[in-house]
């Protein structure tokens, strides 16, 4: 089986594909020179469909799609967009798409966006034409759930439907916290218990933390992480506490960070990539030595895996969409960095090589079947 | 009225990669709708849902900068689309 890594970046869309060993990467693209490209996800339902954020410098956002694998791309008729404001209401626009799900496996055909400022999207045929999911961006607790807007404002992603149910959905917004529906997206509680917002004057408020990445385990969809701006959690569902797992991690390190990425079929394991939360926030590899560091154990302990990265002086990010991993039964992890590498393991992450330098930063690295 | 459209590099994607094209409207929103009918998708990438011209982008109707879409535009008139971005 070969493997197709898709790369989004500040500059335009990659790709590498694979020979079966996964030794051998040919790189192709740019694609979109000069685009924005914050999210690429192949449709698991129709693996031939692709969908695209993106955005340039001086345009508006929108989505563009492929149903050639990658090698066209066409725009959605109407990209996701709010609703024209009535009079006195607040006038939100959609600054970036930055977030792309795909929908349920029985709903051929519909997709999630989230976007910046934080606003939830969908379409019901295949990307083409979206439209506002009011239940979420007219709610009347949105303009509270959203308030602490980041500079770039701020961010709705990791939007998860689960796959026993359609109805069921998670959000995070980053800076909100994480939210769960039951009915489509038509209501929306608050699911934050047992987060750290130490941001915050009040440490146990309801909503306004800052989940950088959540992921659920399709093969059991109760199991969910969370990497957050204050820590590394886990949530057993129905339970609605999260327990902070990052506290197992070394106390040098910390558990901060931007990715979480899944194990294809074990639940218990978990790969993050720690970065600098100290003092003035440099959010880059912790002392100029990246590292990766995985849980077999749902985060009850932590190992670090560095065989293959930079010893000293490498001072990159991983942002939260740049970290991946493939279908494989012994799976390659994959990540990106803000210095425009991408590093590859093809061993569950006991060794590193870097396959490709010199890209533009890279905002988003998924894999492709 | 017809009038000329003088369209900005990043947006000849959407005008087969003519930098020209001649649409029709006695106000700027109406010149756009005109320019949206023949190139679908432009119109947004330019101005957003609320109506508002793109921070990056500006309009001018002659030499005139146009900061709204009920500026009026004339018979003959050129209306130009500008980028106007820095940084790398």
């Amino acid at each position: 089986m070969a493997d197709t890594l898709w790369i989004g970046t500040r500059k335009g869309l990659f790709s590498l594909r694979s020979d079966r060993a996964r030794r051998r990467w040919k790189l192709g693209g740019p694609q979109l020179l000069g685009h924005i490209i914050h999210h690429v996800v192949q449709d698991s339902r129709e693996p031939r469909v692709l969908l695209l954020a993106v955005r340039t410098g001086h345009l508006g956002p929108t989505v563009m799609r492929s149903v050639d694998r990658g090698r066209s791309w066409c725009e959605a008729a109407a990209p996701p967009a709010f609703r024209k404001a009535g009079a006195g209401a607040e006038a939100r626009a959609v600054q970036r798409v930055f977030w792309l799900s795909a929908g349920h496996r029985s709903e051929s055909g519909t997709w999630y966006a989230g976007s910046s400022p934080a606003g939830l999207f969908r379409s019901t045929d295949g990307g083409e034409r979206w439209e506002p999911v009011a239940g979420f961006n007219d709610h009347p607790m949105r303009p509270q759930w959203a308030a602490q807007a980041t500079p770039d404002g701020e961010f709705l992603h990791s939007i998860l439907i689960d796959p026993r149910d359609p109805q069921h959905l998670y959000i995070a917004i980053s800076i909100g916290g994480v939210f769960e529906s039951t009915d489509a997206g038509a209501n929306w509680t608050p699911l934050n218990e047992g987060c750290a917002a130490d941001f915050l004057p009040d440490p146990a408020v309801p909503f306004g933390h800052d989940p950088h990445c959540v992921v659920q385990h399709p093969l059991m969809p109760d199991r969910l992480y969370q990497q957050n701006h204050c820590g590394i959690y886990r949530l057993d569902r129905p339970g609605r506490r999260w327990q902070r797992i990052g506290k197992a991690m070394p106390r040098k390190v910390g558990d901060v960070g931007f990715p979480i990425v899944l194990h294809p079929t074990d639940p218990d394991r978990v790969w993050v990539l720690p970065m600098d939360g100290r003092t003035v926030w440099p959010r880059t590899s912790i002392d100029g030595r990246p590292a990766v560091y995985l849980t077999a154990d749902a985060g009850e302990s932590w190992r670090r895996l560095d065989r293959g990265l930079p010893r000293s002086q490498a001072w990159f990010t991983v942002l939260r969409q740049a970290m991946c991993t493939d279908r494989h039964s012994r799976p390659g992890v994959y990540f990106g960095t803000t210095a425009g590498e991408l590093w590859a393991s093809t061993n569950g992450g006991e060794s590193w090589r870097c396959i490709v330098r010199h890209l533009p930063e890279i905002y988003s690295v998924t894999h492709a079947a | 009225m017809p009038c000329t459209v003088r369209i900005a590099s990043p947006l000849r994607s959407y005008t087969a990669g003519a930098g020209t094209v001649t649409a029709r409207g006695r106000t700027l929103a109406e010149v756009l709708g005109s320019l949206e009918e023949r190139c679908p998708g432009i119109r947004f990438r330019m101005i957003d849902e609320q109506d508002r011209i793109r921070p990056h982008l500006r309009l001018f109707v002659n030499s005139s900068e146009a900061r709204e879409l009920t500026a009026k535009v004339a018979d003959g008139d050129t209306v130009h689309v500008v980028c106007a971005l820095s940084g790398g």
